[in-house]
């Protein structure tokens, strides 16, 4: 059957995809965020998965007003990466899962979470930063990848609480599948940022740092935490890291298993606007 | 019953909810139709004739071309919309944000350097941080317009 290996969080800035793109993750501003990186890309060339799961949210790119899914699921053949207006990333195309893809949306539709299925769309920076962090500048990215986009743009967007309880769906869906596959589930977005308004620029360093400690020790009393305290103490934007909680709620020791090994863990400030976080937890075999 | 809205006290901060999402519709797809290189073009010609294609307000016109992103997030507008003005101007993220702020580039770009700024005083409306309402527009611009008032 499938497995969840690991599990991987990471910020999605696009200034840091900017940095990537136009060759300047060794200027002193950039350098100290991309060291943070340094195991990662090695742990992930040792730890090659055969899928990555990969939970972002589109910042009005594929989703405009006219069409605002909770939980997205693409399952899709590949995705183009999206002209966000500054014209499209030069990085390669995003190739799915779509037989994975279609058996985890089947599996999690009726364990009573409402997906939309997405077979066509462009996926933006939420997506392609991460992959860039953990990758580098591959001609083609490691594996295949299913993105997940989790609407984080208009609110209500989901509690923490539904989002953790979705990662044990997709845990649940993943091991049901025939095929030996090793399968990272990635939660992306966040730390601490607010762009907007005169609170522009808030950064929360010791309630994010708390928020990773509780994301290790303590996801199920971390998933409670309410919508308007992520707003008041990690900013509007800081919303986001409830997408991480997805990707906590699939690992082993939620359902009973051993407490996942905390292979690496990075804190960073600030990457334009934003207190980059990042952390890999391994399910133990 | 009315709608839970806890997040109405959080100083300097609008939350993107159903309500401001129905008053910005039209102003938030305008920005949606600039990820097109060819609107992009036709609006940067002529601002005003592109917008009255659209059925905003005109007050969200006159906002989107005094590029006063705070009046955009006012009447409706979201910051991962507006984005596409920015994008359009050549500016970055981090300009947009600042310009919401009253302070200069330079100052926003070093108070994020700094370590960001502080949630202290800025969780609650009536409290004494620097977002609040009454400490408005920060930075230089800010002291001057301050002592200006004072001193008159």
């Amino acid at each position: 059957m499938a497995k969840i290996t690991a599990s991987v969080y990471t910020s999605h800035v696009p200034a840091i995809g900017v940095a990537i793109d136009q060759g300047k993750t060794q200027e002193p501003y950039w350098q100290p965020v991309f060291e943070g990186y340094e195991f990662s890309k090695k742990w992930l060339k040792d730890n090659k998965p055969d899928v990555i799961f990969l939970v972002y949210n589109d910042h009005a790119t594929a989703f405009s007003l006219d069409l605002i899914p909770t939980f997205a699921i693409g399952t899709g053949a590949e995705y183009q990466p999206a002209d966000e207006g500054w014209g499209p990333r030069p990085v390669p195309k995003v190739i799915g899962a779509p037989k994975l893809a279609a058996h985890i949306a089947q599996s999690v539709i009726q364990q009573d979470f409402d997906l939309t299925i997405v077979n066509k769309m462009d996926v933006d920076h939420g997506l392609t930063v991460p992959l860039s962090l953990m990758c580098g500048q591959p001609e083609a990215w490691p594996c295949p990848v299913i993105p997940f986009a989790v609407n984080v743009v208009q609110y209500p967007v989901p509690s923490g609480a539904r989002c953790f309880a979705l990662g044990q769906a997709i845990r649940r869906a993943v091991e049901s599948y025939d095929e030996p596959l090793n399968v990272q589930i990635w939660g992306t977005g966040g730390m601490s940022h607010q762009l907007q308004g005169a609170r522009a620029g808030l950064i929360n360093a010791a309630w994010d740092n708390a928020f990773l400690d509780r994301l290790i020790a303590d996801p199920t009393g971390l998933s409670k935490v309410s919508h308007i305290e992520y707003v008041r103490e990690a900013g509007s934007e800081g919303i986001e890291l409830v997408m991480w909680l997805i990707a906590r709620g699939a690992m082993a020791d939620v359902a009973g298993g051993p407490a996942p090994k905390l292979a690496h863990r990075f804190y960073h400030v600030p990457a334009s606007n934003t207190a980059v976080g990042h952390l890999i937890l391994e399910n133990s075999n | 019953m009315s709608l839970d809205k806890p997040y109405l006290d959080v100083p300097g901060t609008t939350i993107f909810d159903a309500e401001q999402s129905r008053a910005g519709y039209w102003l938030n797809q305008f920005c949606m139709s600039l990820m097109k290189a060819e609107n992009r073009a036709r609006f940067k010609a002529n601002e005003r004739a592109y917008l009255d294609e659209w059925a905003m307000t005109e007050d969200q016109k006159l906002a989107v071309m005094a590029r006063d992103l705070n009046r955009c997030i006012a009447l409706g507008g979201n910051i991962y919309f507006l984005a596409k003005i920015g994008a359009t101007d050549g500016s970055s993220f981090q300009q947009m944000a600042g310009s919401m702020t009253g302070m200069s580039e330079q100052e926003y770009r070093d108070m994020m350097v700094g370590g960001g700024r502080s949630v202290e005083g800025n969780r609650y409306l009536g409290e004494d941080g620097d977002a609040q309402p009454h400490r408005q527009p920060q930075g230089k611009a800010g002291e001057k317009a301050r002592n200006e008032k004072g001193g008159a």
